[in-house]
């Protein structure tokens, strides 16, 4: 199970609750199962067969085919030092990634349908039957999360399993995960655990161990946040996210400041040409 | 396991992975836990999480190394030096746990005086006859013990066994009378002998042979070491990283010897983690799909030996004191499970109607039987020997042998397509319009199309309902045997000829539901727990089993996962404890860790209040704790048998194996293994570094090569072939593929054959990552897509740089993703003790760029075998 069992949330969602993912990346074996789990439930394709080199990672990214994505990252290893050695940097790791599900999120911003919506668990939930496959949650995604099936045109991303939350369930992926390296709760336990997790790593001598949740960028925190160790550039993590929205103001004015300087541009080019008639 | 039977007494892991979340310190070697038991990996990464040293010893850094404090590269097949260092390690600093080990152990027994070890003996000890290439067991027996003489051979030593009986342990002799010598001083004594044998395996020894560097062996030691004693335990888990090899059984027998010096046997955190390759492999050997033994580990009889006569048989099995002194109550039951009212008194219980051994009928045995064309056909269930078995070209092509072959599967698998859609056929090796083989391809019903019962690793029996009903012709493998049996005993019931008297006297009698109808799984489960013959009446304990025909039960070890009518065990699912009591049932009695007497002192008061598991309360004058007692429930700590006193009865209140007719724990194995008494370090079959220590013997003298012109080796240090091969099994995939390849998502997260090396092996042979490699060996060539990784190490051993090459076997031609089998390059080669195979540590060459397509990889294959070495 995923929650604590001391958690007052191990029996199942409660409607109305904010929930949450918290990836703790140092408990991760890499073994997929959540990439898997998260398909079979949500009936999705496989990405192909394409063997990438990228060590034992062949589903390469997350996109509208996965919605849970396993980064595998190799360094090289000396003999007696383990992964999980003090003192000494991850030399193998491997890190679930996933929608974020962002407190202020531009995906949902972007939206002119409105296919994408705040759900009751306080996920970002993308209604496919809404979508018009116009891609702008696309490009307004800090993480590039969002992806298009170019088959039949529409956008997709992790549905939080809202349909598996409703029905009082956790999502596929944490329940699949062996290790509780996905845990799924209430979002301030969550938090409570991240922060006591750092600090044990840190008291342990894990030193390069750090809590992924962008709080004080304009992304205002995220719903799926991680434990890393290292760069999160490393696991395709942006160090500071931003919600393109917040350059509307900046591009307004710019645009503003365009159309006043070609309009007197414009009024300018009307005197001369007066001058010149005067000449 | 043999090695696990011989040294404690039962051939399964002695501890249940819950409990390794109370270990101190866990070593990990011969397998990659969290990449193939990524489920039972949560309770290595518990007790990681509250401080245990997590040790990860192996060829290659894998995500198991990832999760370990200390990751000790080594190279493939050199297992036994490090295990054996580790041995010298403990004994040269006597950091051995020593009232442990008095008591508990044979470490006192004093051995013969005609007894050599190899170091005395050129690389052998003594009693081989190298015009037999076998082992006469005689001079390894404890000073003054009896001989067996009954049935021939010593047990566990017949000519034909696959040596699983000994899994029972008791087998391997009868272990008494014996002297001891409590101060451990005398020459002769095991403790000595133990000491003076492995006085060789040094840490500059063990970094030589091994390549791994001495500062990181010693780490490991010191760390296993530091976290055992009254207060710590520490456990070992191994899978077939250590049982395939020619020498497997040893080294999972120096593990049990560290184990018993370390004192971590019986107790909470400590044991020897034998992890199953699959879902039900260990009920695989507990109701046997081997050919050597039958259900509980009792052995098949042999022809002309124990299987002459009941009487034979029995007294050759049964011991005079210990567990298997009721050997015939175990037996005469089985009997009466397989023949009814057939099996009486008169006819010794139908004994004449079991089959007896003949010879090597084990999987590698009947493939090299079938390419001689001496089968005639074959059913394969649960298996695809075309991409999974080793030299598959040797399997696909001895399948062309067989006049019919029945394949049972989820999908159409290699095995049954080799005839039109293999490497063979591409090559012109096989013709599918000149095959003569009859193919019958049955659709099977997955797990969850039918219910019944997996027994996991750790002994445990979890029962699986059915979901939804197998669509189409899908059928299970109960249906299946089941109406398949119906139909032969009609057939016999026709024909008079003597030879089908056992079809006809088998009971076959399973009601049947459904619209399939599907035997009644309920029945059959009940007649393996046991019942009276009388009236049907479930029996709770096997104790209470009988040899005088009133009690059957299918298989004595499960007696008791239907305790009484109405309670199906294997079916419950409420744990309530840290050993997972309430969930499943263990045999034998629902014990989660066996041998646990030996968790209290011999007075009977735990080690330690940490680490209490079972203690005697003398105020009840019972055995109690967290566990069920694996020993008398109300024997006391200084009971002291009477002379003739016989079974369990025989043994004191501080003998915790008792299994073994001496009670003790066998650091030395006085019979019953093939290959010697200790462990010692050969070489692979096949190795591209010398054997220093025992230079006469490089490679295991008792193990067999079965050469052939098809299964051809190379020479020792063979030019030819100068890379270390070994093989393994990933994560996403399903051993030979057929459940894994056949599905999406399963098949899209590893798409391609491939192959792991290091930039240096890359550079020399100057190979692409990315790219393909060819990669031969003297039975085959395939080509892999190459990774490039960090995580592949040249080792430095005997002073040579070894290059490692590693292979993951899942592909074939079948299937969403295809590709190239690593069983094509492997050996048929037997174990001396389980006739397995040798996966882990081979030689080969490898290659820049994909192999020609049809007859011309064979051609490049013989100009490199044309190369004189």
């Amino acid at each position: 199970m995923i929650t604590h069992p001391d958690s007052p949330f191990k029996d199942g969602v409660k409607p109305g609750t904010t929930t949450a993912f918290f990836t703790d990346s140092t408990l991760c074996i890499g073994c997929k199962a959540c990439e898997v789990a998260c398909k079979e439930w949500n009936q999705i394709d496989s990405d192909g067969y394409n063997w990438t080199g990228f060590s034992y990672d062949n589903t390469g990214a997350l996109g509208h085919s996965t919605w849970r994505h396993v980064k595998f990252v190799e360094d090289a290893p000396v003999a007696g030092v383990g992964g999980w050695a003090a003192n000494h940097d991850a030399n193998f790791s491997f890190s679930s990634d996933v929608c974020k599900h962002c407190e202020n999120a531009g995906c949902l911003e972007a939206c002119p349908t409105g296919a994408l919506v705040r759900t009751d668990f306080g996920g970002v939930f993308l209604q496919p039957d809404i979508c018009n496959g116009c891609s702008y949650c696309v490009t307004a995604c800090p993480f590039g999360v969002v992806q298009k099936n170019p088959d039949d045109g529409r956008a997709f991303k992790c549905t939080f399993c809202t349909d598996r939350q409703n029905a009082g369930l956790h999502p596929a992926c944490a329940t699949a995960c062996p290790t509780e390296s996905i845990m799924f709760g209430e979002i301030n336990d969550l938090h409570e655990r991240a922060k006591d997790r750092l600090q044990e790593l840190h008291q342990r001598g894990i030193d390069d161990a750090m809590v992924y949740d962008p709080v004080e960028t304009s992304v205002g925190g995220i719903h799926a946040f991680f434990l890393l160790r290292g760069d999160p550039r490393t696991y395709n993590l942006p160090p500071k996210p931003e919600v393109p929205t917040i350059y509307l103001r900046s591009g307004w004015r710019s645009a503003a400041l365009a159309a006043g300087l070609m309009a007197v541009g414009t009024v300018f080019a009307f005197l001369s040409d007066r001058n010149g008639a005067t000449r | 396991m043999p090695s696990l039977g011989a040294t404690y007494g039962r051939g399964g892991a002695t501890t249940a992975q819950q409990s390794l979340a109370d270990s101190d310190a866990i070593l990990i070697m011969g397998s990659s836990m969290a990449e193939n038991h990524p489920v039972g990996f949560q309770w290595v990464m518990e007790a990681r999480n509250k401080g245990a040293t997590v040790m990860h010893v192996d060829p290659r850094f894998t995500r198991t190394s990832a999760m370990a404090d200390i990751w000790a590269p080594i190279r493939a097949g050199s297992d036994i030096a490090f295990l054996g260092g580790i041995v010298h390690y403990i004994l040269e600093n006597e950091r051995d746990f020593r009232e442990y080990v008095l008591h508990y152990t044979n470490a006192a027994v004093v051995l013969r005086d005609d007894m050599k070890l190899p170091d005395e003996n050129e690389g052998v000890f003594s009693g081989w006859d190298s015009q037999t290439d076998k082992y006469d067991p005689e001079t390894w027996l404890y000073k003054g013990e009896k001989k067996k003489t009954a049935g021939g051979t010593q047990p566990g030593h017949e000519e034909a066994s696959g040596g699983h009986a000994q899994d029972r342990g008791g087998e391997a002799g009868d272990g008494t009378p014996y002297e001891m010598d409590m101060t451990l001083q005398n020459p002769r004594c095991v403790y000595q002998v133990l000491k003076r044998h492995f006085a060789r395996y040094t840490p500059d020894v063990v970094e030589q042979i091994s390549g791994c560097p001495k500062d990181v062996f010693l780490k490991i030691c010191e760390a296993l070491v530091n976290a055992s004693g009254p207060e710590k335990t520490a456990a070992i888990c191994y899978a077939v990283g250590w049982t395939h090899h020619s020498t497997g059984v040893q080294i999972i027998r120096t593990a049990a010897i560290i184990q018993l010096l370390l004192g971590n046997i019986g107790r909470p955190g400590g044991g020897v983690m034998a992890l199953r390759g699959h879902a039900s492999i260990q009920g695989s050997t507990d109701i046997p799909t081997l050919y050597d033994i039958l259900p509980g580990y009792l052995p098949m009889p042999f022809y002309k030996e124990d299987g002459r006569s009941l009487d034979v048989y029995c007294e050759k099995h049964t011991t005079e004191t210990g567990l298997w002194h009721d050997f015939p109550n175990y037996f005469v039951s089985l009997m009466k499970a397989y023949y009814g009212d057939a099996a009486t008194k008169e006819n010794d219980w139908g004994f004449h109607l079991l089959p007896k051994l003949t010879g090597d009928h084990s999987h590698l045995g009947f493939t090299l039987d079938m390419m001689e064309g001496q089968v005639e056909g074959m059913f394969i269930m649960g298996e695809n020997p075309g991409v999974g078995s080793p030299n598959a070209r040797v399997q696909r092509k001895a399948l062309s042998k067989l006049k019919w072959l029945v394949v049972r599967d989820l999908v159409e698998i290699e095995s049954a397509s080799f005839w039109y859609d293999s490497p063979e056929v591409e090559r012109g090796e096989l013709k599918p319009e000149e095959n003569a083989t009859e193919v019958f391809l049955f659709p099977a019903a997955s797990h969850v199309e039918k219910e019944g019962s997996f027994t996991n690793t750790q002994r445990l029996l979890q029962f699986h309902e059915k979901a939804i009903e197998p669509p189409e012709d899908c059928r299970s493998e109960t249906n299946f045997v089941f109406h398949l049996g119906k139909r032969l005993k009609e057939m016999a019931a026709q024909d008079a000829n003597p030879i089908h008297e056992p079809l006809r006297a088998m009971t076959w009698d399973y009601p049947v539901e459904g619209k399939h109808e599907e035997p009644v799984v309920d029945v059959i489960m009940r007649e393996i727990n046991g019942y009276t013959t009388a009236d049907r009446k479930l029996i709770g304990d096997f104790n209470n089993l009988k040899a005088d025909g009133s009690t059957a039960s299918g298989a004595w070890i499960y007696c008791g996962m239907y305790p009484e009518e109405g309670r199906n065990l294997p079916r419950a699912k409420e744990a309530h404890d840290f050993l997972g009591h309430g969930w499943g049932f263990a045999w034998p009695k629902d014990i989660r860790i066996i041998y646990n007497r030996a968790s209290a002192r011999p007075d009977g008061s735990p080690w330690s209040e940490k680490k209490a598991l079972i203690w005697w309360d003398a105020a009840q004058k019972k055995w109690t704790g967290h566990d069920k007692p694996d020993f008398g429930p109300t024997t006391a700590p200084d009971y002291k048998p009477a002379k003739d006193a016989k079974g369990v009865d025989g043994l004191a209140g501080d003998k915790p194996f008792t299994l073994h007719p001496d009670g003790m724990g066998w650091l030395w194995v006085s019979s019953g293994l093939k290959d010697g008494p200790l462990p010692t370090h050969y070489e692979p079959l096949e190795s591209t570094s010398k054997n220093s220590l025992y230079p006469k013997h490089e490679s295991n003298p008792a193990a067999e090569k079965k050469i052939r012109s098809y299964n051809d080796y190379a020479y020792l240090r063979d030019e030819r072939f100068p890379f270390v091969l070994t093989t393994y099994r990933m994560t996403e995939h399903h051993t030979a593929g057929g459940m894994s390849r056949s599905l999406p998502h399963l098949a899209e997260l590893q798409p391609a054959m491939f192959c792991e090396i290091s930039p240096e092996l890359a550079a020399q042979r100057d190979i692409e990552h990315g790219q393909f490699a060819t990669i031969m060996s003297p039975r085959g060539i395939i080509e892999a897509r190459v990774l490039v990784t960090n995580r592949m190490h040249p080792m430095k051993v005997e002073g040579k740089i070894v290059h490692q090459v590693g292979l993951p076997y899942h592909w074939g031609s079948k299937g969403i993703t295809t590709g190239d089998s690593a069983n094509d390059l492997l050996a048929i080669s037997e174990e001396p003790n389980v006739r397995i195979m040798e996966t882990k540590a081979l030689v080969c060459n490898i290659f820049p760029g994909r192999r020609p397509r049809g007859k011309e990889a064979l051609a490049m294959l013989k100009d490199l075998m044309r190369e004189t070495a």
